[in-house]
């Protein structure tokens, strides 16, 4: 790590990828500061994948630059960029044994005495024994790992990872994901990691850019993104949000609106427009912030939090919480996640109830985008339950 | 496996019992097997047990041949004709080289560069086959004439200058010389080599490719660290499919050679249909079997491809 002199930030300035008429990443600035750990997420075909490789330099940009550190290195080969890839398929060589591919990178670069090296790799990747065997030998998450140590040798400033765990099982994964977050604060390389698995992007990443049709819809610490989207497609994309149709009745510091005959307050910095009176609005609150009452509590219900009446259509037990979904006159289906603290034994399917919640965690989004932007490959327990 | 398994289980631990498959299912690949083995015991296990005991008998035609131990035979058939089974394997073996040289590179545009084109190029690699291997070799016949487009075109580019100092050609002439021979040779074999190259080319993961130059190996690297040794199964299968039948081959010496250039195949050809010295055909057939044997087992070693073929 000695030879990050000019410093590690990728910066990718006004580049886009266009296949024929298919715009694969529409242009695009972005700059991921040395030593993060950046995520690009989005669904398959988003243009995600596209943008790793233009870094790598496995891509040509159609069009802008990409710089690492203060060097423009548009124009260089995949082979001259201070670089390494931990593709999807792992792409470990076949025909090498586990300690040959490790130093791979490090033969190339005409240095000789790798083994050092190469054991130290073997030793903070786990598979000091594994030396000497060939890579299919080894199971999927051991050839992961040396994957992720046939990059690392070679300290690059970035180290690139395209889905590195999208072929294990999900235990393997957290298990992984973990370990890369351990490898990433021990060597303190900048990350760039492709996934389409929010929850991956979340636990793992300090900046976290999500991906839609080309483009970089919201970019942004984790808790940022999810607390505040600014878009239906985050807003979905990223856990499950309750989207309802709003209209304006009152602007200042906080919004007052209507929706389906009762009064909703939004926080007038948590709206992404300026917000006129008359106008449409997006009101938005995430499931787990609402509490459920049922009908004949309504009274006990402290004053100044947004409500909702409605009535449960469906309640599937989780374990940790239940999770209900509820039919308003505000808005259909509306997810609610209830922590299994004290259940009440009224709240059932067909029980008439309140959704009130702290109006300070209520986002409001331009209406001018489709509701369901973003759900598909969101959690997939709410649209099973949907689907239903 | 399972019946000896259920048979030798006799631990502490109560093993569940594994069931025997019913002796139908059991013989079921030995049925599949028949049909092969009956034809490799018909046509290549007798005929090889036969041949073995024409190449130590002795006698004539008139007379009748008789079994008579008589090695002498081998070192006589030796002594004789060294010179064309040397000549037999140098020309195979430049035939090919020269396949592998040509082959590779064709192989190679057809695995990962042709795209769309890849089956029609394929077509064409076999598409000589359509015709008769005698045919073919009669039409090189037309092609390396004297005076011909071919000759003349290499005549007036000082090629044969160079050849004809090599001694690989005559004068203006080609036909007649060992490089009509060896040229024959490796137009003949040609597919035999691209194909299998093409196959183990084919199946090369292209990531690997990108994952090398990732880790700073230049398109040069690449081809020397990984593209090359992975399409090693092809390169071994292709040459031998090319050396094994090139080294014993007549026809291309009958067709485009002269005396000067007589390969084993020739000597072995006239000696049973013309000659009708059978035992010394035979005898020649056993030494360059076991000649063809050994360096293909030696090769295969050096290769090292044990864990690839």
């Amino acid at each position: 790590m000695t030879e990050n002199t000019t410093g590690g930030d990728v910066r990718l300035t006004g580049i886009s990828k266009t296949y024929g008429s298919f715009t694969a990443v529409h242009p695009l600035d972005l700059t991921v500061p040395q030593g993060s750990f950046f995520a690009l997420l989005g669904a398959s075909g988003c243009g995600k994948t596209t943008t790793l490789r233009m870094i790598a330099g496995l891509e040509d940009p159609s069009a802008g630059s990409v710089f690492l550190g203060d060097r423009d290195v548009t124009d260089l080969p995949p082979y001259k960029r201070p670089v390494n890839t931990v593709f999807q398929s792992y792409a470990l060589f076949p025909h090498m044994d586990i300690s040959e591919n490790i130093a791979f990178g490090l033969r190339r670069r005409g240095i000789k005495s790798v083994k050092k090296q190469v054991d130290e790799m073997l030793e903070l990747v786990q598979l000091g024994d594994k030396a000497k065997h060939k890579p299919h030998q080894l199971s999927g998450g051991q050839q992961q790992r040396v994957a992720v140590a046939r990059a690392l040798i070679n300290h690059p400033q970035v180290l690139l990872l395209d889905e590195p765990l999208g072929a294990l099982d999900l235990k393997l994964r957290r298990q992984m994901q973990l370990e890369l977050k351990r490898i990433q604060t021990e060597v303190g390389i900048t990350f760039v990691h492709v996934t389409h698995d929010q929850e991956e992007a979340m636990t793992m990443a300090d900046q976290v850019a999500v991906m839609n049709g080309g483009r970089v819809e919201q970019l942004g610490a984790p808790a940022d993104l999810y607390e505040n989207p600014r878009t239906t497609f985050v807003a979905n994309f990223l856990g499950t949000s309750n989207l309802i149709e709003a209209e304006v009745v009152e602007t200042g510091s906080d919004v007052v609106v209507t929706a389906g005959g009762g009064k909703l307050e939004v926080p007038g910095d948590r709206c992404t427009d300026a917000v006129r009176r008359g106008g449409k609005l997006l009101v938005g609150v995430r499931p787990e912030k609402i509490s459920l009452a049922h009908a004949d509590d309504a009274g006990s219900i402290a004053d100044g939090r947004n409500r909702v009446t409605g009535r449960i259509v469906d309640s599937s037990f989780i374990g940790v919480s239940t999770q209900y979904v509820v039919n308003s006159p505000a808005g259909a289906e509306l997810q609610v996640y209830e922590q299994n603290i004290e259940r009440d034994a009224r709240l059932v399917p067909g029980a008439e109830v309140v959704l009130h919640w702290n109006p300070a965690h209520t986002f409001g989004l331009d209406a001018d985008q489709s509701l369901l932007a973003g759900t598909v490959g969101a959690a997939g327990v709410e649209t099973v339950e949907d689907a239903s | 496996m399972s019946t000896t398994l259920t048979k030798e289980a006799p631990g502490p631990v109560e093993e569940p019992v594994l069931r025997k498959p019913p002796a139908r299912k059991r013989l079921v690949p030995y049925w599949l097997l028949l049909p092969g083995i009956l034809w490799l015991v018909v046509f290549f296990a007798l005929p090889l047990v036969y041949q073995a005991s024409t190449s130590v008998q002795t006698g004539s035609l008139e007379e009748g041949f008789q079994v008579t131990w008589h090695f002498r035979t081998y070192v006589d058939a030796f002594a004789e004709y060294w010179p064309q089974l040397l000549r037999s394997l140098l020309y195979a073996g430049t035939a090919t080289v020269l396949c592998l040289l040509l082959g590779y590179p064709l192989a190679y545009l057809i695995a990962f560069k042709a795209g769309r084109w890849r089956n029609l190029l394929l077509v064409l690699v076999i598409a000589p086959f359509f015709t008769s291997f005698l045919i073919r070799t009669l039409a090189w016949k037309t092609i390396l004439a004297d005076d011909s487009l071919v000759v003349d075109a290499l005549g007036a580019l000082h090629v044969l200058d160079v050849t004809s100092w090599l001694g690989f050609t005559e004068g203006e002439r080609v036909l007649a010389t060992p490089m009509a021979v060896v040229c024959g040779l490796t137009y003949n074999f040609l597919p035999f080599m691209i194909l299998p190259l093409y196959t183990s080319l084919e199946r090369i993961d292209g990531r690997l490719h990108e994952a090398a130059q990732d880790l700073y190996a230049s398109p040069a690297t690449t081809f020397r660290k990984v593209t090359f040794p992975l399409s090693m199964p092809g390169v071994v299968s292709g040459t031998l499919l090319t050396f094994i039948p090139a080294s014993g081959d007549y026809v291309n010496a009958e067709l485009l050679g002269s005396t000067d250039t007589k390969m084993i195949g020739n000597v072995i050809q006239s000696q049973f249909l013309r000659v009708l010295d059978y035992p010394t055909a035979a005898a020649l057939s056993f030494i360059l079997m076991a000649i063809v044997l050994f360096m293909v087992t030696v090769y295969i070693r050096k290769a090292g491809t044990e864990d690839l073929v």
